[in-house]
C-alpha cells in the first residue's frame, strides 16, 4: 500500500483530502504545518505528500525545500493543493521540486487525476 | 410532458443531430429545453413545442438541437487513446508519410476543444521530430456554441485541472482573470468550425486520423453505420480511426475493423491489421 502525508493546517480539509486518499488506495498520515511535516518525513518517507501552501510555523514551500535537501527527500511526490491559484506561486512550486499542483477547491476527480500524473495510481 | 411534444422533439433531434431520445431520457428534455424556452420568452416545453410545430423558427430549432447535445470533455480524457497515438500512430504517420511531410487529423465532435488542443500539445512535447512538418487539425462539433467556446481556448480552474499535468498548464496556457486561455500560436493552428456528422463529408477533405469518440453512443445503429461508412471514404489504407470506450464498428459497419492489440482504435477492412511502426 503507497502512503501519502496530508499536510494542511485546516482539519475539515486534511478529513476531506484522506477520505478521497483512502478510497485511492492510500495509507494517510496527516500533519498540520511544515514542521510536522519534517518530522513525519525524517520518521518516515512517505510515498506522496499532499501540500498546503499557507500554514503556521512552516509553509508547505518552505517544508519543500528542505524536504527536497533531506536524505531520501527527493522520493516522494510532492503534490501542492493551495487556494493559490496564479503562475508565479505555480512556478515557483515547481521549481522548488513540486511534481503536480491542486488549485483548490479540489474534488476526488483532480485528486485522482493529478496522483495518476506522478505514477502513483 | 405529452406524448405527441416529446415525440415531436424526439423525431426533430433524431433528423436533426441524429441523437436517439428515448423515453428514459424525457428529463433531460425538461432539464435542457427549459432554459431555451426561457430565452424564447415561453412559459415551458408545451410552449416551445408549439413554437416548433407552427412557425418552424430555425433559431428556436437550433437552440434545440444545441442544448439536447452533450458537451463533456476534460483534457487528454481517458489518457490511453493519447498514449497509443504518441506510441503507435504518430510513429506510423512520420514514417509513412515521410516524403510529404503533412498530416491531417479530424476530432468530429470536439465539444469545446479539449481533445484537438491536446493533440496539438502532445504533439508540440515531441517537438524536433515534428521540425518542417504541416500538421492540419480539423475541429468540428455540431453546436456553434462549443465552435466559439473551443476557439476562445478559454477554461475554468476546475476544467484546467481535470487530466492536463501542470506542467502543460504553465508552458500553453496564460491566465486572464480567473480562467485560463490556451496560447495563441497553439490557438491558430487548428481550424474550428461548425459541422453535422450527419452531412456530406466529403468536402472536409482527405484525413490521415479522424478522432470521434463518444458521439456514436448517441445514435442508433442505421445511423451509426451512415456516419461510420462515410467517414471509411475520407480516410486512406492506412488511415486510422478512434472511437470511444464504449463504442464499436462491430455489428455496426463492414468498412472499419479494430486494429490488432489497440483497443479503440480502428482501421479500415483490408488494410493490414498492424500497422508498420
Amino acid at each position: 500500500m503507497k502512503s501519502c502525508l496530508v499536510v494542511d493546517d485546516s482539519r475539515v480539509v486534511r478529513k476531506v483530502a484522506r477520505k478521497i486518499l483512502e478510497e485511492l488506495g492510500f495509507a494517510c498520515t496527516e500533519a498540520e504545518d511544515g514542521r510536522q511535516a519534517m518530522d513525519a518525513c525524517a520518521a518516515h518517507m512517505p510515498d506522496a505528500v499532499l501540500l498546503d501552501w499557507n500554514m503556521p510555523v512552516m509553509t508547505g514551500i518552505e517544508f519543500l525545500r528542505r524536504l527536497r535537501k533531506m536524505t531520501g527527500g527527493q522520493g516522494p511526490k510532492v503534490i501542492f493543493c493551495t487556494t493559490e491559484n496564479d503562475l508565479a506561486h505555480i512556478q515557483e512550486a515547481l521549481s522548488a521540486g513540486a511534481n503536480e499542483y491542486i488549485m483548490k477547491p479540489f474534488d476526488s476527480e483532480i485528486i485522482q487525476t493529478k496522483f495518476q500524473q506522478v505514477g502513483l495510481l | 410532458m405529452k406524448v405527441e411534444d416529446f415525440d415531436m422533439f424526439s423525431v426533430m433531434l433524431k433528423q436533426r443531430s441524429g441523437l436517439v431520445l428515448t423515453k428514459d431520457k424525457a428529463y433531460l428534455l425538461e432539464s435542457r429545453l427549459m432554459p431555451v424556452a426561457r430565452k424564447w420568452n415561453l412559459k415551458d416545453l408545451e410552449e416551445l413545442a408549439g413554437v416548433i410545430r407552427t412557425r418552424k423558427d430555425e433559431a428556436v430549432i437550433k437552440d434545440v438541437t444545441e442544448a439536447m447535445t452533450t458537451n463533456e470533455s476534460s483534457f487528454f480524457r481517458d489518457q490511453k487513446p493519447f498514449d497509443q497515438f504518441k506510441a503507435v500512430v504518430l510513429p506510423h504517420l512520420l514514417q509513412a508519410r515521410a516524403a510529404k511531410k503533412h498530416i491531417r487529423i479530424w476530432s468530429a465532435a470536439c465539444s469545446s476543444g479539449q481533445e484537438p488542443y491536446s493533440l496539438l500539445m502532445l504533439m508540440a512535447e515531441e517537438g524536433v521530430k515534428l521540425a518542417g512538418w504541416r500538421i492540419e487539425i480539423i475541429a468540428t462539433d455540431i453546436s456553434s456554441e462549443m465552435v466559439a467556446k473551443a476557439k476562445a481556448g478559454i477554461y475554468t480552474q476546475f476544467e484546467v485541472q481535470r487530466g492536463l499535468p501542470i506542467t502543460h498548464l504553465v508552458k500553453y496556457f496564460k491566465q486572464v482573470g480567473d480562467k485560463w486561455q490556451i496560447n495563441e500560436d497553439l490557438r491558430s493552428k487548428i481550424q474550428f468550425r461548425e459541422f453535422n456528422l450527419l452531412t456530406d463529408m466529403a468536402p472536409l477533405g482527405q484525413f490521415d486520423v479522424i478522432f470521434c469518440r463518444n458521439v456514436l453512443i448517441y445514435f442508433d445503429q442505421p445511423t451509426k453505420g451512415k456516419v461510420l461508412d462515410n467517414m471509411a471514404k475520407l480516410l486512406p489504407p492506412d488511415g486510422v480511426l478512434y472511437l470511444g470506450g464504449a463504442e464499436t464498428v462491430l455489428g455496426v459497419t463492414e468498412k472499419f475493423k479494430p486494429m490488432e492489440g489497440q483497443r479503440g482504435l480502428y482501421v479500415l477492412t483490408g488494410a493490414p491489421a498492424r500497422v508498420a511502426v
